[in-house]
């Protein structure tokens, strides 16, 4: 008797706890935002931590009588963690979207609990090409690297380089720019005289520096991972490359807006392909720049920017559903999604989920005391080419 | 064939930077016989206080440079004093235990203070670029670390060869209680020894930001290049580190520049083969211990 009145006021518990929950849900609409925010990747995650900050500032945190509440999670850029997080998240935060990854592996780890769980993975930062292809449920609204690495390579062929040495760091993204870059710029006729694959924790890159100098190329094509171009550059201009007319080429990563600035007047005149520059001309770049300092004191570089669209791309994307948070209505919904960013014109490819957008040809110069990357060219509507030749 | 000259100079500039930041460990490892994994904090230490100095408060480089070294040393004495010395009659492992702990504080308090991007120091454009010798690139800034750092292992040497405390040092390591007999105040001997090479540490600190790069996991990237250091240069004198740390400079730009597609790997190759071949490092004492 006694036990029977317990299981029934635990019964009566369950069902108003279940009453209750649905309730809830369908009020708040839960993201779950996994970034680095602590190692050598923290200022990825909070480059996209503070546009997603300045957007709900901005546009309010209900969106089609949803409240959107964002969960943050650092995974400290290790893969194991972002997996661990987002079954977390999924399973006890029962989150309705995952969004941020820093890094391609973090990206690819948290790919198949998207599936399972049917549950959007909105990539704003990660930009190896696979990345879309490992789940239904993968929109990204960063880049790829090789929508800017065959760019430059194209871009360097038609301006009178002919002769290019590589330096790249030795990991799936670093692979992924030097495979497309040389793809384009032998096909165009260039030819590359050395190719150098740099370890990616590497401390001192002057015996590599110095191999790139007496290959005696026209230009050298580079990438290293964000956080290293500062370093990267000074020792360029240490060995005098600046002066014996080796120019930097590479995609727009080693030149992020975040760093730029710090690094010297070694970076003047590096050239180099990439979606975002905090000096893009437009009007809307103008008022997010504006705000984003004002809120941050500091110039947002393409890892905001990728964060900023990505939670536009979820407003919207919920607009449009009506507040229906379900995961394939949301793919649905942001399957062909256009807007203006402040990078420019973009759009979400519905065959890809991938992002579709312009690319730039860029050259770093002083403006106002401070340096930019000022562009001059702009390839327009840039599917990721990864994809494409299959 | 002038680029094997600049390779060989890059190579000793690196050694030597190797050297300063690793001497202080080999000091407390091989005659304190303290596991310090925390070195590296020490280093990384010098190395914000000088870019705080230059970049924030407008010193010039070479001023603030010494005052790495003093800071460092400082931070250094207050640790032993408030916490090392406490460790000193303990087992390895809890050494080693401790000091990790250590590092790892100090990263997450150098990450909260100063952010977790790459910090870079202000050079005098004295220092920047390079210039030809007879050919060779010579880096000016490289050029000055070798200079200081040549002038500071030759000080080191005479010290604790020919000084009343280096004297007083190696007696203090060989029988500590033999040495406190003798009226030797050991533990002053050892906190001043132990603050010595922290500030050391935090000199290379300071020289590294330029060419290794500064940033908050400085002691957990680079603690396995000093360990590398000390285990293949025997922890007994000065002259096996220094020497260890030149071959291992010079082998791992040689080796990144000549087989870049092994470089990583060169560094690790050295210290396997040396210490297959002498297992006490290139100047071990055979079972001092």
């Amino acid at each position: 008797m006694f036990i029977r009145r317990q299981l029934l006021l635990a019964a009566g518990a369950i069902a108003a706890a279940a009453a209750v929950v649905p309730a809830q849900a369908e009020e708040t609409v839960k993201i779950g935002l996994i970034v680095p925010m602590t190692g050598g990747q923290a200022s990825t995650g909070k480059q996209i931590d503070n546009a997603i900050k300045l957007y709900m500032q901005q546009k309010g945190d209900t969106v089609a009588g949803k409240k959107i509440e964002i969960i943050l999670r650092d995974d400290a850029a290790v893969p194991d963690n972002t997996k661990r997080l987002a079954q977390e998240l999924i399973v006890n935060e029962k989150v309705n979207i995952i969004a941020g990854f820093g890094v391609t592996p973090a990206a690819l780890a948290a790919a198949p609990l998207a599936t399972q769980a049917k549950v959007p993975e909105i990539v704003m930062a990660a930009g190896t090409s696979i990345i879309t292809e490992r789940s239904p449920y993968i929109v990204r609204t960063s880049f790829t690297l090789p929508q800017s690495s065959t760019i430059i390579g194209d871009w360097a062929v038609k301006n009178g380089i002919k002769k290019v040495a590589t330096l790249t760091s030795d990991y799936a993204p670093g692979n992924d720019a030097l495979a497309s870059f040389k793809e384009h710029f032998v096909a165009g006729g260039g030819e590359i005289v050395e190719e150098v694959k740099v370890p990616l924790a590497n401390p001192d890159f002057a015996p590599f520096l110095q191999r790139m100098k007496d290959s005696k190329p026209d230009a050298m094509f580079v990438f290293v991972p964000a956080g290293q171009g500062g370093n990267f550059m000074k020792q360029y201009a240490e060995r005098g490359l600046d002066k014996s007319g080796i120019t930097v080429i590479g995609p727009g990563d080693v030149m992020d807006d975040d760093l730029l600035n710090n690094m010297g007047d070694a970076a003047l005149g590096a050239v180099t392909a990439h979606l975002y520059s905090a000096a893009h001309p437009s009007q809307t770049n103008k008022e997010f720049v504006a705000a984003y300092k004002k809120a941050f004191n500091n110039r947002p570089g393409f890892m905001a920017v990728g964060g900023y669209d990505g939670i536009h791309l979820i407003y919207e994307a919920l607009k449009k559903t009506g507040g229906d948070a379900s995961g394939d209505k949301l793919i649905a919904a942001m399957k062909g999604m256009k807007w203006e960013s402040s990078r420019g014109p973009i759009s979400i490819d519905p065959e890809t989920r991938d992002i579709v957008q312009n690319i730039y040809i860029r050259k770093v110069e002083k403006v106002d005391g401070e340096l930019y990357n000022v562009e001059f060219a702009t390839f327009e509507a840039v599917k990721d080419p990864g994809k494409t030749k299959k | 064939m002038t680029s094997l000259f600049t390779i060989l100079f890059d190579g000793v500039a690196y050694g030597m930077l190797l050297f300063v930041l690793a001497c202080g460990l080999a000091v407390t490892l091989g005659l304190m016989n303290f596991v310090n994994l925390a070195h590296g904090a020490f280093a990384m230490a010098g190395g914000y206080i000088c870019a705080v100095l230059v970049n924030n408060s407008g010193w010039p480089f070479l001023v603030a440079l010494p005052l790495a070294f003093v800071a460092s040393a400082a931070i250094g004495v207050v640790l032993e004093r408030a916490l090392y010395r406490h460790l000193y009659a303990r087992s390895h492992l809890d050494q080693v235990l401790f000091s990790i702990g250590l590092v790892f504080m100090s990263v997450a308090a150098v990450d909260y203070i100063m952010g977790s991007s790459r910090v870079f120091i202000k050079l005098p454009a004295a220092l920047e670029g390079q210039f030809d010798l007879f050919g060779v690139g010579i880096g000016r800034y490289r050029l000055m670390i070798i200079v200081i750092c040549g002038f500071l292992t030759v000080a080191l040497q005479l010290i604790l060869a020919r000084t009343r405390f280096g004297s007083r040092l190696r007696a203090a390591v060989d029988d500590p209680r033999a040495a406190i007999g003798l009226g030797i105040n050991v533990p002053q001997v050892f906190a001043f020894t132990f603050a010595f090479g922290c500030g050391l540490a935090g000199l290379g600190g300071a020289l590294s930001a330029e060419i290794l790069g500064l940033d908050p996991y400085f002691p957990l990237k680079f603690m396995i290049y000093f360990l590398i250091v000390v285990t293949v240069g025997g922890s007994s004198s000065i002259t096996g580190p220094f020497l260890a740390s030149l071959l291992l400079g010079i082998g791992d730009v040689a080796g990144k520049y000549y087989v870049p597609k092994m470089g990583p790997f060169v560094i690790y190759t050295i210290m396997i083969v040396i210490l297959i071949w002498r297992p006490n490092g290139l100047f071990g004492r055979t079972a001092a211990r």
